[in-house]
């Protein structure tokens, strides 16, 4: 069991890093999280790792403790509706507004990459909107992007909320894995971004996707994160969250229902 | 209350997946192969039927084409809950008439977002 001191020095960590909030009492899941990267990085165990990050431990050491924390996205379509009303509503009207520019699209917290190879198969199957998509992809974990990337994905996670009819018209078998079909994994573009820095120099997007990630921000993170997001947004862009988040703050709801905001 | 006929020849599976399915609200009933499921089905159609491919007797796909091939055997959705899990045995599966696929080994997770998919839990 990892010892209180030990959860609160990551707990800190990982605030300080990323913004996030751990919660310290659940010590069973950040042991069980922390395990694997505490023997990857050559440590017998996860308390033994806190300690040599307690001693300087390094950057690289120390960036994988916390993305180690993280609760990846981990499930194609979440909340189906969500994506049909993207699809069918949404991004239509994007593409009509801006009248041949590229509507531009970024997933900005895209976990293992489901979310935004959701909306790039339902995208493919609307050639008349996704030649004017551009889609765009982030995680603050290393890990996470190079799965994203790599497209492949188990038995598992195929299940999880991809129908059986996209499964067969976009995977194939590799091995144990499913791998998705590379005309789609060629849509999305890759790279690593922690949400409390400075995003400037992305911009500007006019759809940007941040579900389900608010309530893993500290409070006072949150605010910073969304100010970065809404300074991203081109004018007239719009943001979508989780179903259901209550942290909004001072964002304009567009379409309560399926979480979408206005800057 | 929605029902379901689960079709797999091995005992432990339809208990497993009767107990998922009860906590999802259905009525269960078993079959160990296409040939009682066949028998059942003419009598009642449920709303939804749980398919092992390889069983004796008769096979998952075998009953399933003939389902189909029935009046009303359109009714049904099918879910198929196999070991197979090639992409061609799939497609195979699905232009059948299969309505879903699920690999094993599964859980109720997998379950209810497959049958939530399907518009038969809310």
């Amino acid at each position: 069991m990892i010892p209180p001191p030990d959860c609160a020095y990551l707990a800190a960590l990982c605030k300080a890093r990323a913004g996030l909030r751990l919660d310290t009492a659940k010590t069973y899941l950040i042991e069980s999280r922390l395990g694997p990267v505490a023997r990857r990085e050559g440590y017998a165990t996860p308390e033994i790792f806190i300690e040599a990050l307690r001693e300087g431990a390094g950057e690289r050491a120390a960036w994988a403790a916390v993305e180690a924390m993280i609760v990846p996205e981990g499930e194609f379509f979440r909340d189906r509706a969500v994506f049909q009303r993207l699809v069918e509503e949404v991004i239509p009207e994007l593409v009509r507004r801006r009248a041949g520019q590229p509507v531009r699209i970024w997933s900005a917290a895209c976990g293992t990459g489901q979310e935004v190879y959701s909306l790039a198969m339902m995208l493919a199957d609307r050639p008349d909107l996704a030649r004017s998509c551009e889609l765009y992809a982030s995680d603050l974990s290393e890990r996470s992007l190079e799965k994203a990337q790599s497209g492949l994905y188990s038995q598992f996670e195929v299940q999880r909320g991809l129908p059986a009819r996209m499964l067969v018209r976009f995977f194939e078998r590799r091995g144990e894995f499913f791998a998705l079909a590379p005309r789609i994994r060629q849509m999305v573009r890759w790279r690593r971004v922690n949400l409390m820095d400075d995003l400037s120099r992305l911009g500007p997007f006019d759809l940007v996707l941040c579900r389900n990630m608010f309530p893993q921000f500290e409070p006072e993170s949150l605010g910073r994160v969304r100010d970065h997001l809404r300074a991203v947004l081109a004018p007239g862009g719009q943001l979508l969250l989780g179903l259901g988040e209550e942290r909004a703050g001072d964002l304009a709801p567009l379409v309560p229902d399926i979480g979408l905001y206005a800057a | 209350m929605k029902t379901c006929l689960v079709v797999d020849d091995s005992r432990v599976i339809r208990k497993v997946s009767r107990r998922i399915l009860e906590d999802l609200g259905f009525e269960v009933a078993e079959a160990s192969d296409g040939v009682e499921a066949m028998a059942w089905c003419s009598a009642v159609t449920p709303d939804l039927i749980l398919l092992d491919w390889e069983m004796p007797t008769m096979d998952g796909l075998t009953f399933l084409r003939r389902l189909r091939a029935e009046p009303a055997g359109d009714q049904p959705k099918v879910v198929f809950c196999t070991v197979v899990n090639e992409i061609e045995r799939i497609r195979e599966a699905l232009d059948a008439g299969a309505d879903e696929y699920i690999m094993k080994p599964f859980d109720g997770s997998i379950v209810a977002g497959k049958l939530d998919y399907l518009g038969l839990i809310a």
